[in-house]
C-alpha cells in the first residue's frame, strides 16, 4: 500500500491497545528525518491518591471528527508534515497507553512541535472523558475545569 | 416535539441513562433544551450552560435545534 507523501494519515478511536510499532511503521517514508512520538499513559497516582487504572468514554463519531479537523489544521500549518493520531477507550491497566501521536518530518523541530500541538489540542476540544478508579475502590470523573481541593 | 439528547460520562450518571426525550415547543434553541433538561431528575447536576455539541459540532446556546438533529450535552472533556 502507497502513502501520500504527507498530511493525515491515520485517525482512530480504538477499544484494543495501541500498537505502537504498527503506527510508527504508518508515519515512516523515505523522506522523513525525523519522527517524535507522545504517548500517553496511565500512571498509578493522581493528586496523592493511589489509582489502579482508568476507565475512557468517547462520543466516537464526534471525537473521530475533532481529531481529524485537529490533525488537519496542523498539517495546514506545518508542510511535509506525515501524522498518526489513535486514543484508546475502555478500561486501561497502570502503565497502558491512552493516546498515541506519531508526527514524523523531515527536520526535527516541526515533528516535535506537531506532537506537541495534537496532544495539546486534543486535550481542548475531543470529546473524551475518563475515570480514575481508585485503590481504595472509588471512582471519580475526571473533571480538568476544576481545581481540587 | 420531543427531542433526543444524547449523554456521556458524568453527565449519563446524573441522569441515569445515556439518551433522553426532551419534550419542547418549537421553534427552539439549544439554551432552551438546556433550560428544559435542568428541570429534570438529576439536571440539578448540570451547570447552567454546559457544552453542547449539535450533529457533532460545538455550537453556541443561540443555536436553533431540529427533530431529527443529533444533539449531545458534553460535560468538560478530559482526553489524552
Amino acid at each position: 500500500m502507497t502513502s501520500p507523501e504527507s498530511g493525515v494519515l491515520h485517525v482512530a478511536i480504538v477499544s484494543a491497545p495501541i500498537d505502537v510499532a504498527a503506527l510508527l511503521s504508518r508515519a515512516q517514508a523515505p523522506g522523513v528525518g525525523a519522527v517524535s512520538l507522545f504517548l500517553g499513559t496511565v500512571r498509578d497516582l493522581n493528586d496523592g491518591r493511589p489509582v489502579s487504572g482508568m476507565e475512557y468514554e468517547a462520543y466516537a463519531p464526534m471525537a473521530v471528527s475533532e481529531l481529524r479537523a485537529i490533525a488537519e489544521e496542523t498539517c495546514g500549518r506545518i508542510d511535509g508534515l506525515r501524522l498518526v493520531v489513535e486514543h484508546r477507550v475502555g478500561t486501561l491497566a497502570i502503565g497502558e497507553a491512552s493516546v498515541a501521536i506519531i508526527a514524523a518530518h523531515a527536520h526535527r523541530a516541526q515533528a516535535m512541535d506537531a506532537a506537541r500541538d495534537v496532544i495539546e489540542t486534543l486535550k481542548q476540544r475531543v470529546p473524551i472523558w475518563k475515570r480514575e478508579h481508585y485503590l481504595s475502590g472509588d471512582r471519580e470523573w475526571i473533571d480538568p475545569t476544576k481545581v481540587r481541593a | 416535539m420531543s427531542i433526543s439528547v444524547l449523554l456521556f460520562a458524568s453527565y449519563a450518571d446524573a441522569f441515569g441513562a445515556r439518551q433522553l426525550e426532551v419534550p419542547l415547543e418549537a421553534p427552539c434553541q439549544v439554551a432552551d433544551l438546556v433550560r428544559v433538561i435542568r428541570t429534570m431528575p438529576g439536571g440539578d447536576r448540570l451547570p447552567a450552560a454546559p457544552l453542547v455539541a449539535v450533529n457533532r459540532t460545538w455550537v453556541p446556546e443561540a443555536t436553533a435545534v431540529n427533530v431529527g438533529d443529533e444533539i449531545a450535552l458534553i460535560p468538560p472533556v478530559a482526553g489524552g
